[in-house]
């Protein structure tokens, strides 16, 4: 390749394929758009193909058949893209650590599914480890961060979250007390064990509230609106955002459990 | 089986556990030490990760060859003058053991702390028969005064409180005077120690359980911080050790790995104060020792984990970390499990030994949180091994019916992108137009979650909706 | 025999491996006979003086006292002024051991010394440890007429003699010791490997000495043997 041509090739934007999740998808469309300003301001081209959910639930629930054909869906879905970016650990692991798992053996869809895994990545991993961004966004206040267990324990994410929120103009970080422990979300268990998940995440609140953060943060909208769930319950006055919002400048919205405008 | 199964009562159970609060308080206290001292030994032992990796790989080795592990371990156990009764379930075992105490006419037994004796039931089963069981570590006898059985694998008195166990002795050591106090658990200690010391000298028959068999030369491990054990099994004519086939392990060399990794993981300490390594009965000039030694090796379904999809769970070597870094142990304690095994490696051993009818709950009552798998010596992938039994489950169509229905409608929409994405974006329309104030208090299908937290209402519409609408207008 | 039997098969069955499988065979012998050694911790692989230390630190930090002592000589006196700080009666029991026999115990006129195990009447017993490991602080006691076991358990202060060359870096090089003293697959009928002194977490996770076995453990380093 000619030094031209090397210098074509690395001009043209990196393509992302944004997988916003079913979560974000339904219930908070604004951390789908909030994840798409950061990739795009830092030079990406982002595009949204048809999609549907990772299959983690399915998965999670022993229906391997179904968890395999949403996998397959994704993974033809995304397939065309330099990377694919979720603005959640849990379904990024999904993607990158069961997908290949899924099709263990299989001659056909196991390549295609490391493939996949291999270019995609949990958000903040991404801008921090990929891209190298330092979004510019401003931010008056203290906010505590929850680390989401797939995140942490499946992907590693722990500083990148913590050294994004770093550069926030205005933010301080206050550290909760086990900020890695569970908060008893766990997919389809906070219904199925409601009094179990209901202790789990009663310790958590108490942890938040305890930091004197006035806002959480966390990468996994699932906990985040079990968290805001209980903090509403329980009347403690702290406001809770994907982290994502908080890094694309998008805080004045309303927060989670909040009405909208 | 002898131990009843309560596992699928779960609910209900954890429920109790949860309004509880002498257990509440107990649970709270016992959560952050165990945590806080392991990491500190982790810590002051650069190479406790590659020992991990270690350990991991020779279980894996000795797992592929247990046959011959179990034959080489027989061999030198007789070698050294001990006997080897092999007993396919419980009842077998229990059956061995009581043959042996009623041979020598034992009135009662000394008992170290084994989870095997709880698996099969050994003391209901003795006790019934005329002889008394005694347990001798401190935690074990606390919960044999209540007529309870353990809630955890090294603490199995976890969930009970010093006014309790104040209690618990004022009942039973009934020459005990009143005006003695208690109050302090220096003073309970003294109290259990003076109690027991007549016991351990009076019984005839010693049984302890086993941390490890070695294969080398046919000895069994058992490790102790009270000195319990040890002297079970000095004192008295005979010693049994009862024990699972897969804790044999090749060598002397293989033995001091886990035990590098045994009692950092389990209490964050570099060793436990005993490790005893036992060989045959007393010898020719020995002062004391047992006359007999004999050894239960009881498979009760571990056989039929080999080779298969939960071979895994058998590395395990009983150190109790996964239920102390797991939030639905934390929780609710080791009882609401319903079986002998609590935690996260009960909730896949359960299935694996009762049947996935009966211990099916246990998988599923885990967030997947990872913590388990984190902390593990042995490196066992719990929450795989969880999902694993949950694939089982629905395979065999064991699932709830509701549950079953929940998710096949979701996975008929999720298959379809675009009968998915009208169908949500209606779905969304209507519980944002109920969830007008930002999130709803109630929900009737959700009411597990509403019932404790609020519900957030979606923003109205989907993200694919609001994003398609964004590429129309550029 | 017939569960015996059953239960082989089923290992096997599971395993899909045969019996006559001459590969298994040979890779579980030789691993039993070779023993390898796996990792061994860097922490005890030092130098004998500060191998020493380490000891000392371990012992320490596992709830145990320590003395270092020039030579054997020394033992009686060190006996009796610990024996006088506990406030116990100038009484010791201890086994055939005729490194212990041969301990000028007379240059202590008061001090009673009877030989054989224990029955539980005794409060303090002196041992002589086959070897110890500097690593975890790790004492190594093997059963017999000489060392008899319930002196480890039984007296309310077990008081153990060490000689500084049999203090090893490690439980390996115990094993290897064993090894030669009682034959290659040998062991004694008891081997106690004990960490500090009994105790109990049992009550509320509170960490008590002196549960079922010596409230205190006192170690004595002999330099010159």
């Amino acid at each position: 390749m000619s030094e031209q041509a090397t210098a074509a090739v690395t001009k043209k934007p990196i393509r992302v394929g944004l997988f916003a999740t079913c979560l974000v998808d339904l219930m908070r469309p604004r951390i789908g758009f909030a994840t798409a300003k950061l990739l795009e301001d830092a030079g990406c081209v982002v595009e949204v193909p048809a999609q549907t959910c990772c299959g983690q639930p399915a998965f999670n629930s022993g229906d391997r058949e179904t968890a395999r054909d949403l996998a397959a869906q994704a993974i033809e879905a995304f397939a065309s893209y330099d990377y694919v970016v979720l603005p959640s650990g849990s379904c990024a692991g999904q993607v990158i650590v069961h997908y290949p798992e899924l099709f263990a053996g299989n001659a056909v869809w196991e390549p295609r599914a490391k493939a996949l895994a291999a270019k995609t990545f949990e958000l903040t991993a991404f801008l921090s480890d990929v891209l190298k961004a330092m979004p510019a966004a401003r931010f008056e206040g203290s906010v505590t961060y929850h680390d989401s267990c797939s995140g942490l324990r499946e992907l590693g994410i722990k500083a990148q979250p913590r050294k994004l929120l770093a550069k926030v103009e205005g933010l301080t970080l206050v550290e909760m007390k086990d900020p890695d422990v569970c908060c008893g979300f766990g997919g389809t268990f906070c219904v199925k064990y409601a009094d179990v998940s209901n202790k789990i995440v009663e310790k958590k609140t108490a942890s938040i509230a305890a930091s004197g953060a006035g806002t959480l943060l966390a990468g996994d909208l699932g906990c985040l609106m079990n968290m805001a769930g209980k903090l509403f319950r329980e009347g403690k006055p702290v406001r809770v955002r994907h982290i994502a919002e908080v890094l694309a400048g998008m805080s004045d919205e309303p927060a989670i459990g909040e009405p909208e405008r | 089986m002898t131990q009843a199964v309560n596992s699928p009562q779960f609910n209900q159970n954890a429920r109790k556990a949860l309004d509880d609060s002498y257990l509440q308080k107990a649970l709270a206290r016992s959560e952050k030490g165990f945590i806080e001292r392991r990491k500190a030994a982790v810590e002051k032992l650069p190479e406790y990760d590659a020992l991990r990796d270690s350990a991991r790989d020779l279980k894996d080795h000795i797992l592929a060859h247990l046959d011959l592990y179990l034959e080489a371990y027989e061999k030198n156990v007789i070698a050294s003058g001990g006997h080897v009764h092999w007993a396919a379930n419980a009842e077998e075992a229990n059956e061995i053991i009581l043959n042996i105490c009623q041979r020598l006419n034992a009135k009662s037994v000394a008992k170290g702390k084994s989870m095997i004796s709880e698996e099969t039931g050994l003391n209901t089963y003795l006790e019934a028969r005329g002889i008394k069981p005694i347990e001798t570590d401190l935690g074990e006898y606390i919960i044999q005064l209540r007529g309870e059985t353990p809630s955890h694998l090294i603490a199995p008195a976890l969930h009970v409180t010093k006014e309790q166990i104040e209690a618990d002795f004022r009942r039973a050591h009934t020459d005990l005077p009143p005006e003695r106090n208690l109050d302090e658990p220096t003073s309970l200690l003294a109290e259990a120690r003076a109690m027991l010391r007549d016991k351990f000298l009076s019984a005839e028959v010693g049984i302890t359980g086993a941390n490890f068999l070695i294969a080398e030369t046919g000895s069994s491990v058992i490790v102790t911080n009270e000195g319990n054990g040890d002297l079970t099994q000095t004192l008295a004519k005979a010693h049994i050790v009862i024990s699972s086939i897969e804790k044999v392990v090749p060598t002397r060399e293989d033995a001091a790995t886990f035990l590098r990794l045994l009692a950092r993981t389990a209490s964050g300490t570099d060793l436990s104060v005993y490790t005893t390594f036992s060989t045959g009965a007393r010898r020719e000039g020995d002062p004391d020792g047992p006359l007999e030694y004999h050894v239960v090796l009881l498979d009760n379904g571990r056989s039929n984990m080999l080779g298969g999809k939960f071979q895994e769970m058998l590395r395990c070597i009983r150190c109790g970390a996964c239920m102390n870094h797991c939030p639905v142990f934390h929780a609710v304690g080791g009882h609401a499990y319903g079986w002998v095994y609590p935690g996260p490696m009960g909730a896949v051993l359960t299935p694996s030994l009762v049947g996935v009818e009966k211990g099916g709950q246990l998988p599923n009552a885990s967030t997947f949180c990872g913590r388990c798998e984190e902390v593990c010596p042995v490196r066992i992938p719990l929450p795989k091994l969880m999902r694993n039994w949950r694939e089982r489950e629905f395979e065999r169509h064991l699932q709830p019916a509701s549950v079953r229905y929940g998710l096949g409608i979701w996975a008929m929409f999720a298959k379809r992108p675009v009968l998915y994405r009208r169908a949500t974006a209606l779905a969304m329309k209507l519980l944002r137009l109920l969830g007008g104030k930002g999130r709803l208090r109630s929900l009737p299908l959700a009411s597990g979650w509403t019932r404790h937290r609020d519900f957030p209402a979606p923003q109205g519409e989907t993200f694919q909706t609001l994003w398609k609408k964004r590429d129309a207008s550029r | 025999m017939k569960s015996r039997e059953a239960i082989f098969a089923n290992i096997r069955k599971s395993l899909r491996v045969s019996n006559d499988d001459r590969l298994r065979h040979e890779t579980v012998a030789a691993r039993i006979e070779q023993h390898p050694r796996n990792l061994i911790p860097a922490r005890g692989q030092k130098p004998d003086r500060e191998r020493l230390e380490l000891f000392l630190e371990m012992v320490e930090s596992a709830k145990a006292s320590i003395v270092l002592l020039e030579t054997k000589d020394d033992i009686p006196a060190e006996v009796a002024a610990y024996l006088r700080s506990k406030n116990l009666p100038q009484s010791i029991r201890h086994g055939d051991d005729e490194r212990l026999s041969l301990i000028p115990w007379a240059k202590e006129r008061t001090l009673e010394v009877t030989k054989g195990a224990s029955d539980g009447a005794q409060l303090a017993s002196v041992s002589y440890s086959f070897g110890a490991v500097a690593e975890s602080g790790t004492l190594v006691m093997v059963s017999g007429a000489d060392n008899p076991t319930t002196l480890n358990f039984l007296p309310d202060h077990h008081l153990v003699v060490v000689d500084e060359r049999d203090i090893a870096g490690d439980y390996e090089s115990v094993w290897d010791r064993i090894r030669v003293s009682f034959g290659a697959n040998k062991m004694p009928r008891a081997v106690n490997w004990i960490t500090g002194p009994s105790r109990s977490g049992d009550i509320e996770q509170t960490h008590l000495l002196g549960a079922h076995g010596p409230r205190s453990l006192h170690v004595l380093v002999v330099r010159n043997s």
